[in-house]
């Protein structure tokens, strides 16, 4: 069983690291509005997780945010990388998560058929 | 909403669009009494009277984006098909407090659901907000806050794949443990 020691001893490690990170990493931020959470945007958000443990992404952070008022196309999710366009993916689905992440915030390919919306900033 | 985790996702996500600094999420199950307690109170922007007797009708929001809102009034009529209620207590400044009650056994009650996906997520996607999280079920108690994982993280994130897996762990074996650590209905 996991317990809070077991945290701490992965802090002690993590500070040990040789810190690889880059400032300014990867956002991704997933709709859970009322509309966002009935078209599933728990299941997108755990598979983002798991997709981030997996894959041991250390420069992504994730956020929930409200309705952005494109309920139709729930479950919304939004990636944005340093100094390109924030872009909006559609009725995502928990398995076009690993295509997502894979193609995108790993290779910065963006996947055009989900794209509903790009932002340039 | 199939499963009451659901339900307390959006409800806190209420709180967060209030613009709270910390949500207090509590789940009491009292087997005496045979209620399920859902109650989620913040530091928002709160509610004055009027506002606050509305919310539970659908074609109410505070939102500008559409001119419905859907997330209490399901919460609403899914207590009152429960044989319990919704009560929403709110002052301007000070903050909003939503307590939902089942009755436990109701044949109708949603299950609690995975509670564990959504704490976890709360968590993680919010790491600049104050997450108080505790669940009883009679005298066992399960509590866990944002402030003590990034006190214990430092400049570690919450995001960082080790501490996902870990949270991931924790929550599934302190809520199995809530219930003696036997099959239960959320697993």
């Amino acid at each position: 069983m996991k317990t809070v020691e077991d945290l701490k001893r992965m802090r002690e490690q993590f500070q040990s690291q040789t810190k690889l990170r880059h400032a300014g990493g990867i956002q991704i931020i997933v709709g859970m509005g009322t509309c966002g959470i009935a078209a599933g945007a728990r299941e997108v958000m755990s598979a983002i997780l798991d997709e981030i443990a997996k894959r041991k992404l250390q420069d992504v952070t994730v956020r929930q945010t409200g309705c952005i008022g494109m309920c139709e196309k729930e479950v919304l999710v939004d990636v944005v990388r340093p100094d390109e366009p924030r872009i909006t993916y559609g009725k995502v689905t928990p398995a076009a998560v690993s295509k997502i992440i894979g193609e995108h915030v790993v290779n910065g390919r963006i996947v055009e058929e989900l794209v509903v919306g790009k932002i340039s900033q | 909403m199939r499963e009451l985790a659901l339900h307390i996702l959006d409800l806190v996500q209420n709180s967060l669009e209030a613009g709270a600094s910390r949500v207090l999420l509590e789940i009491i199950e009292d087997s005496g009494a045979d209620t399920l307690t859902i109650r989620v109170s913040d530091d928002g922007r709160g509610m004055d009277a009027e506002t606050r007797r509305r919310v539970i009708d659908p074609f109410v929001t505070t939102r500008t984006t559409r001119r419905v809102g859907l997330g209490l009034p399901l919460i609403d009529m899914s207590t009152k098909q429960c044989g319990g209620y919704l009560k929403i207590d709110s002052t301007v400044g000070r903050g909003t407090t939503v307590e939902a009650v089942y009755r436990h056994s109701h044949l109708d009650r949603p299950p609690l659901g995975n509670i564990a996906a959504t704490v976890k997520t709360l968590v993680i996607a919010n790491p600049d907000t104050d997450l108080i999280y505790r669940h009883s079920v009679d005298d066992a108690v399960f509590t866990l806050t944002t402030r003590e994982l990034t006190e214990i993280l430092g400049d570690m994130p919450l995001t960082h794949p080790d501490v996902i897996v870990w949270l991931d762990e924790y929550i599934a074996a302190n809520e199995a443990n809530l219930y003696g650590g036997v099959q239960h209905e959320n697993s």
